[in-house]
């Protein structure tokens, strides 16, 4: 836990926040909604007698009482995905709509791609991208378990996300997107919980790197993105160097803006500065959900409007 | 007639009429298919494309998108073609196979484990042989689990491994 010292000042009740990440995580699932209802899934769990409890701020995320979600009737439908309670956050955030073109810039291995496609009630297109081939046929396998016809799967570095592929035959390029979601590789910090390890190999320098990768592919959702549009950028880690540093960056660089949204979760605004930087204000509006506020994993979320 | 290329996805033709590459199945086909061995209606399909990349591999994608297209998928992966039997997927029989009116075996709670774990059972049957939806209640519903082949009296699990499960 040394690398979280640094946050000592800007995390309130430092020391449950510190408690809160060496305890463990208790299993969630996420209902498939292309398959199953709530009602469904709790009716099935009742049947086999695994102990359940809704979230109260999602009406598709569910608590479990069991180790191994994996092997009950529910998950074998694809009616449940076993997801962390946070990982929920962003897709519900870019809130995408039945009919929308929609790009998941770094899906793999899927969990947002899945809840996006069933916002969408798989209608329009989802393009689910990463750079990790290995990674993509686990995002494959979720999908179609999951039921999802209306994904399209490329395999590029999201810094240079093409639309060519979906040009039409006269045309040179793919229409834009109607809603972007940049769930980016990150520190990981946020996800001790469920990996005690997350800090192995943890550096200043390490998270410089990460946040030079970040900083690119935010810029280039934002560029493929339609005026309007929205984009989310999501992290599972607490670096500002990672969060409202790269927000801070793409809206001196991109024609965009932060906006705000709901969340029914205790959280912190976004940070406006870190260190010896000032971040431009609107990253206020991001929201930062620590540990010890809702018994959950650690996340940052952020949304932004492309200017027209 | 030109060859399948097996790194691109190629939407299927309307009908026979408009096929331009050798043995690919025509949407005509694919969807005949459904309704034919499983009474699933036609309509079901109708905001659908079908999509051939690897040769026989059909798919299924809701929506439309240029062809070909040179992506790594496009929806799910629908049915095998290209040999004697078609042989549905257990993603597309879960995700359409509740509309199924035939060839469709409802298991009880032990046979619906073993299928899931990969078993081939014993079980009396005087539908056709051939592949079948395996189903069982769940929730109050009749819910499909995968496909199994039925030949000699003996249902076949044809889950693959990675889905295979001991309940
Ligand atoms: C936080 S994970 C995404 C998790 C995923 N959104 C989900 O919910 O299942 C970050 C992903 O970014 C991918 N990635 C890393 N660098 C990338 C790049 N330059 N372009 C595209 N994807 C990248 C990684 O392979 C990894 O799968």
């Amino acid at each position: 836990m040394e690398p979280f010292q640094r946050y000592r000042d800007v995390v309130d009740d430092f020391e449950a926040f510190i408690d809160a990440c060496e305890r463990s995580l208790s299993m969630a699932v996420r209902v498939n909604t292309l398959k199953a209802t709530p009602e469904q899934v709790e009716r099935a769990f009742d049947e086999a007698g695994i102990g359940y409890e809704r979230a109260d701020w999602h009406p598709h995320v569910v608590r479990v009482e069991t180790d191994t979600p994996g092997v009950t009737w529910p998950s074998i439908h694809g009616w449940v995905h076993g997801q962390e309670e946070v990982s929920a956050i962003p897709a519900s955030v870019l809130a995408p709509e039945p009919g929308d073109r929609v790009l998941d810039a770094c899906a793999a291995p899927g969990s947002k791609a899945t809840q996006l496609a069933a916002e969408m009630q798989d209608e329009g297109t989802l393009v689910a991208n990463d750079n990790n081939l290995g990674r993509l046929s686990a995002l494959r396998f979720n999908c179609e378990r999951l039921g999802v016809t209306n994904v399209a799967v490329t395999n590029r570095d999201a810094r240079n996300f093409s639309l060519k592929p979906f040009a039409a035959e006269d045309e040179h390029e793919g229409p834009q997107f109607d809603r972007v979601l940049v769930d980016a590789p990150c520190s990981c910090e946020g996800t001790i919980r469920k990996n005690p390890d997350a800090l192995d190999g943890w550096s200043e320098d390490h998270v410089a790197g990460i946040a030079g990768v970040q900083k690119g592919i935010l810029r280039r959702a934002i560029q493929v993105t339609r005026d309007g549009g929205h984009v989310v950028y999501s992290t599972c880690t607490f670096a500002p160097e990672e969060n409202e540093a790269v927000l801070d960056h793409v809206l001196q660089k991109e024609d965009c803006r932060l906006v705000d949204y709901d969340l029914a979760l205790e959280h912190d605004d976004g940070l406006t500065g870190w260190r010896d930087t000032e971040f431009d204000p609107q990253v206020a509006k991001a929201k930062r959900v620590y540990p010890h506020q809702n018994d959950t994993g650690g996340f940052f979320t952020a949304k932004l409007e492309v200017s027209a | 007639m030109s060859e399948n290329d097996g790194q691109r996805f190629d939407r299927l033709p309307a009908t026979a009429a408009d096929r331009e590459v050798d043995g690919r199945a025509t949407r005509e086909a694919v969807v005949d298919w459904w309704e034919n061995r499983f009474g699933i209606p036609a309509e079901t399909f109708d905001d659908h494309t079908f999509w051939e990349k690897g040769a026989g591999k059909i798919w299924i994608f809701a929506g439309d998108a240029p062809s070909p297209i040179a992506i790594e998928g496009l929806g799910m992966t629908f049915l095998r073609t290209r040999q004697e039997h078609w042989k549905p997927t257990t993603d597309a029989v879960q995700r359409f196979g509740r509309l199924a009116t035939k060839n469709v075996f409802e298991l009880t709670d032990e046979q619906a484990e073993r299928f899931v774990d990969g078993q081939d059972q014993e079980i009396p049957y005087d539908g056709d042989w051939g592949y079948v939806i395996a189903a069982h209640e769940i929730a109050g519903d009749r819910e499909p689990i995968g496909v199994g082949l039925y030949v000699y009296g003996e249902l076949k699990s044809t889950v693959p491994k990675g889905r295979q499960r001991s309940v």
